[in-house]
């Protein structure tokens, strides 16, 4: 079969960090990643089933790969090469059409008992990345023995798959996880009356964020977005947000929206209870906390990587800095897991319009540049279209 | 004796004309044959006496009022009102008319016995100033006499101690001012008129008011049925105001008005090619234009304005009426007229207006660009009288280099209404229905306003108003050699050059428009029959 695969290259990931450097998705061409014709993942386990991708999103942590940016952080938990995708549709060899949920946690690795986070359902946090019967790798799509959603056929573990209504299309059901990364960062703030939260960045994290703000949230009444294109301004305000901010004007709207005064030195007096940063990098969290009221939360949804940022107003303000990665069971959302919630937010707030565009796998260097400059060139979710792909 | 005004139609021998562009000016060649160039009359004399003046006009007043001794006497409340910083453009040369006016009229109180005497910069909701800029328009001798000990005021539209209401017009318009002034035996108020709006009952009505009545004039209705605000006959601002002023006389205030006259002289010697004819430019002028062209393009933007905000003029004071307001008035602007009026035949499709570095919101600060909007279609364009220079439809150009840049001490409401309002909308009508009251009444900008050097957080909205009847009037405004997001913003269209804005100007007006060019600084008002 073919797929795209990224391979252990310390050559390639130096030329792609030099060229997306100059030109952001440059890593496509002179990176890690290369089409390949691949033998078909075996199964792992009895249970496991083969999976036969239709889309298959191109996602932050994706582009961050291949174009040599990832922190080193992952080094222990991604097997090479791998077939990157973990924003995938696919169908089952039974008939089923489902979305992969593509955590690799304990259930899915056969370690038994779970480890604490998994046992309380919390697999995104799960602490035997590296154990079980599979080689390391926090998600499908990092993992060597499991494949990716970039390729013809993937493997999956029963644990991972959720159905897709028939009346759904395809383009739908892509936006599942990556939604449901948006719930997870938009539930994760503290509850409040009346609050005023900012996102920081508009692209699908963003977007999905806002979406996920403006229906789940009542106790958030406003919401500034920072958006730097057209396309994600109208988006932006389509999917709820009140304020519309271009990146430098994310003080004062915020100063306009609580309140607060602008000392000499540029600083808000006060700011916004809740900043969710879409973005993860030095300069997104920047503003994130020159924004952030006192005792506010910061969430970081983005992925950030090694970031030089003056933290003394997290200390001085005592503003609480919260990751949020992936999904899991949603306490302001009564429990329910991540995944669900984003399943009825994707029908609820018509987030199929977010994919603006899918490529063959032979044009992976285009949807690579493509989805790198996506806001730049009007659109927001990029993918790849396997359902014309052969699986021999 | 000075040369009346003049229009010069454009033939193939015209020269290229001088326009402005903020802190610097461009050498524009017309189109022969459909272009005409409006220039100011020349300066007219100066008195030959201006202190001498001042006295006759306080011992000789007009109208019904008694001289001014005989209004003073000791023990009474004397409040000495004067026109803030806005005025006169550029700002002129020492001694201001309103250091001759103020000490005049403090000799005379001393000599009445009067005790109780303060200053108040009427600055409605305008910036305070600057000591030293207080001391350049009332002079050391008085700033020293009064300032140390409080009894140099700036007025304070936000104070809610410090406003009284004085009642309502027969049009429902609240008039609220100054507690101290309308609380005095006598409201001397000194005027500059540079223009014909300047004065009248719209001095204290205006200068010493607060928001909640300003807001009754200074909204878009009245922006947009005033045509011009030059024009008295036609103006609602002014019906307003005067409306006001009868009212505060009816109250019981006693105002003894002081308004003065400047002549045209608007730039130093060196300087003087820019307010010449361009045929006339002798071989020094054009060599100084090219050495000033030269190095000012050399010249970083914020030096640039640092040399031009330093630019003194040397306007001479041509008149000085004192008494009774209207009868006072009436003879003001007369003198206004007299100097500034030049006879200008029906209107043409396009109207060139090239923005010198100053007007009266950015003195000693950045010309930002709301305030470019302001100064093209709030001032230059509102010159006139009868009609504007361009037809209904037309095309407005005005030339300005419309950084994206505000002074973030004077204007930080107009970064705000740049950045949120003006991203939603342009259209006045609903930036006042929805933004204004936000803006009027946010507490950090009347903390800044009230404290440091900010012009009020409503400022801004009233810039936009100002231009209400141009951009009703007018099918399309083109800035040549602005920063083209920053033009965008304010919903207007860029052009690099000259010839590239009359190239789009044709989409609106059709190909060979007929063209005005308005050579203004010197200030001018259009008389267009």
């Amino acid at each position: 079969m073919r797929a795209l695969k990224v391979e252990r290259s310390l050559a390639r990931f130096g030329a792609a960090r030099v060229a997306s450097g100059w030109r952001p998705g440059a890593g496509g061409k002179v990176g890690p990643l290369r089409l390949a014709e691949m033998d078909l993942p075996d199964l792992p386990g009895p249970d496991w089933v083969r999976l036969r991708p239709r889309l298959s999103g191109i996602c932050g942590s994706d582009l961050a790969t291949v174009d040599g940016r990832s922190s080193q952080w992952f080094e222990p938990i991604v097997t090479f090469p791998f077939v990157p995708g973990h924003e995938i549709v696919a169908d089952t060899e039974d008939g089923r059409r489902v979305v992969v949920e593509p955590v690799l946690g304990c259930v899915v690795r056969g370690i038994d008992p779970p480890c604490p986070a998994c046992a309380a359902g919390h697999a995104h946090r799960c602490e035997r990345l590296t154990g079980g019967h599979l080689s390391p790798g926090l998600q499908t799509g990092f993992c060597a023995e499991v494949g990716g959603g970039w390729s013809a056929a993937l493997v999956a573990h029963p644990a991972q798959l959720h159905d897709v209504p028939d009346d759904w299309s395809d383009e739908a059901a892509v936006l599942v996880e990556p939604t449901a990364c948006g719930v997870h960062g938009a539930l994760a703030g503290p509850p409040g009356d009346d609050q005023v939260a900012v996102v920081i960045g508009a692209g699908t994290l963003g977007l999905t964020v806002i979406a996920a703000l403006s229906r789940l949230r009542p106790d958030i009444t406003r919401i500034i977005a920072v958006a730097k294109h057209p396309v994600q301004k109208e988006m932006a305000t389509a999917l709820g947000a009140t304020t519309i901010a271009a990146p430098g004007e994310l003080r004062r709207a915020v100063r306009r929206a609580t309140g607060s005064w602008i000392l000499d030195s540029g600083q808000l007096t006060g700011g916004a209870p809740l900043v969710i940063d879409c973005v993860g990098s030095a300069d997104s969290l920047a503003d994130a906390l020159a924004v952030a009221a006192p005792g506010a939360t910061i969430v970081m949804v983005g992925m950030p990587g090694g970031v030089h940022v003056d933290l003394t107003p997290l200390w001085q303000r005592e503003i609480r800095l919260a990751g949020a990665y992936a999904y899991g069971p949603e306490p302001l959302a009564g429990g329910r897991h991540s995944f669900a919630v984003a399943t009825d937010l994707v029908a609820d707030a018509g987030l199929e319009r977010l994919l603006t565009i899918t490529y063959p796998l032979d044009r992976h260097a285009e949807a690579i540049a493509h989805a790198a400059t996506a806001g730049r060139r009007g659109a927001v979710k990029v993918a790849f279209d396997l359902r014309s792909e052969k699986r021999r | 004796m000075p040369r009346p005004g003049f229009v010069l139609e454009v033939d193939r021998s015209t020269p290229p004309i001088l326009t402005w562009h903020g802190e610097g000016f461009r050498l524009e060649r017309l189109p022969a044959e459909r272009s005409r160039v409006i220039y100011a009359p020349e300066p007219v004399a100066a008195l030959d006496d201006p202190d001498q003046a001042v006295q006759d006009a306080l011992l000789h007043p007009l109208g019904d009022s008694p001289p001014l001794p005989d209004l003073l006497r000791p023990g009474m409340r004397l409040t000495i009102a004067f026109d803030d910083i806005s005025l006169p453009l550029p700002p002129m040369q020492k001694p201001d008319n309103r250091q001759r006016v103020i000490e005049a009229v403090l000799e005379m109180a001393a000599a009445a016995g009067v005790d109780d005497v303060v200053l108040i910069c009427a600055l409605a909701l305008h910036r305070r100033m600057t000591e030293a800029e207080l001391r350049h328009a009332v002079g050391d001798r008085v700033y020293d006499s009064f300032a140390p000990h409080g009894l140099l005021l700036q007025h304070d539209a936000e104070d809610p101690d410090g406003l009284v209401h004085l009642g309502q017009t027969d049009k429902g318009e609240d008039v609220e001012i100054n507690k101290r002034a309308a609380e005095s035996d006598l409201i001397v108020y000194v005027n500059i008129n540079l223009v014909a709006m300047d004065g009248g009952h719209k001095s204290v009505a205006t200068g010493l008011a607060s928001y909640r009545s300003l807001r009754h004039h200074h909204n878009v209705k009245t922006m947009r049925h005033s045509r011009s605000f030059m024009d008295q006959e036609h103006s609602e601002l002014h019906s307003s105001n005067w409306r006001m002023g009868r009212l505060i006389a009816a109250a019981g205030v006693k105002v003894f008005q002081i308004e003065t006259t400047l002549n045209n002289d608007t730039f130093p010697k060196q300087m003087a090619f820019l307010q010449k004819r361009e045929w006339e430019w002798s071989g020094r002028d054009r060599a100084t234009y090219l050495a000033t062209s030269k190095s000012l393009s050399r010249t970083p933007p914020k030096l640039a304005r640092s040399i031009f905000q330093s630019i003194k003029a040397p306007h001479a004071m041509t008149g000085v009426y004192a008494g009774e307001v209207e009868a006072v008035h009436a003879a003001t602007t007369a003198a206004v007229y007299e100097q500034q009026l030049v006879s200008v035949e029906g209107q043409t499709d396009v109207a060139i207006f090239g923005l010198p570095h100053v007007c009266p919101y950015n003195v000693n600060s950045i010309m930002n660009p709301i305030l470019v909007m302001c100064m093209g279609l709030g001032y230059l364009f509102n010159l006139y009288r009868g009609k504007p220079i361009v037809r209904q439809g037309g095309v407005a150009i005005l030339s300005h280099p419309t950084p994206w840049a505000f002074h973030p001490v004077h204007h930080p409401s107009y970064i705000d209404f740049f950045e949120e309002v003006l991203s939603e909308t342009t259209d006045p009508i609903e930036i006042e229905k929805t933004y204004e009251e936000r803006f009027a009444t946010d507490e950090w900008y009347r903390h800044l306003y009230r404290t440091s050097h900010a012009y009020h957080g409503v400022h801004p909205f009233y810039m936009w108003y100002w231009g209400a009847h141009a951009l009703e009037h007018l099918g399309d405004v083109i800035i040549v050699g602005g920063d083209p997001a920053a033009v965008r913003r304010l919903g207007f269209s860029p052009a690099t050059t000259l010839t590239d804005a009359l190239e789009m100007a044709s989409d609106t007006v059709g190909r060979h428009p007929t063209i005005s060019h308005f050579h203004c600084p010197p200030i001018m008002l259009a008389d267009v029959s």
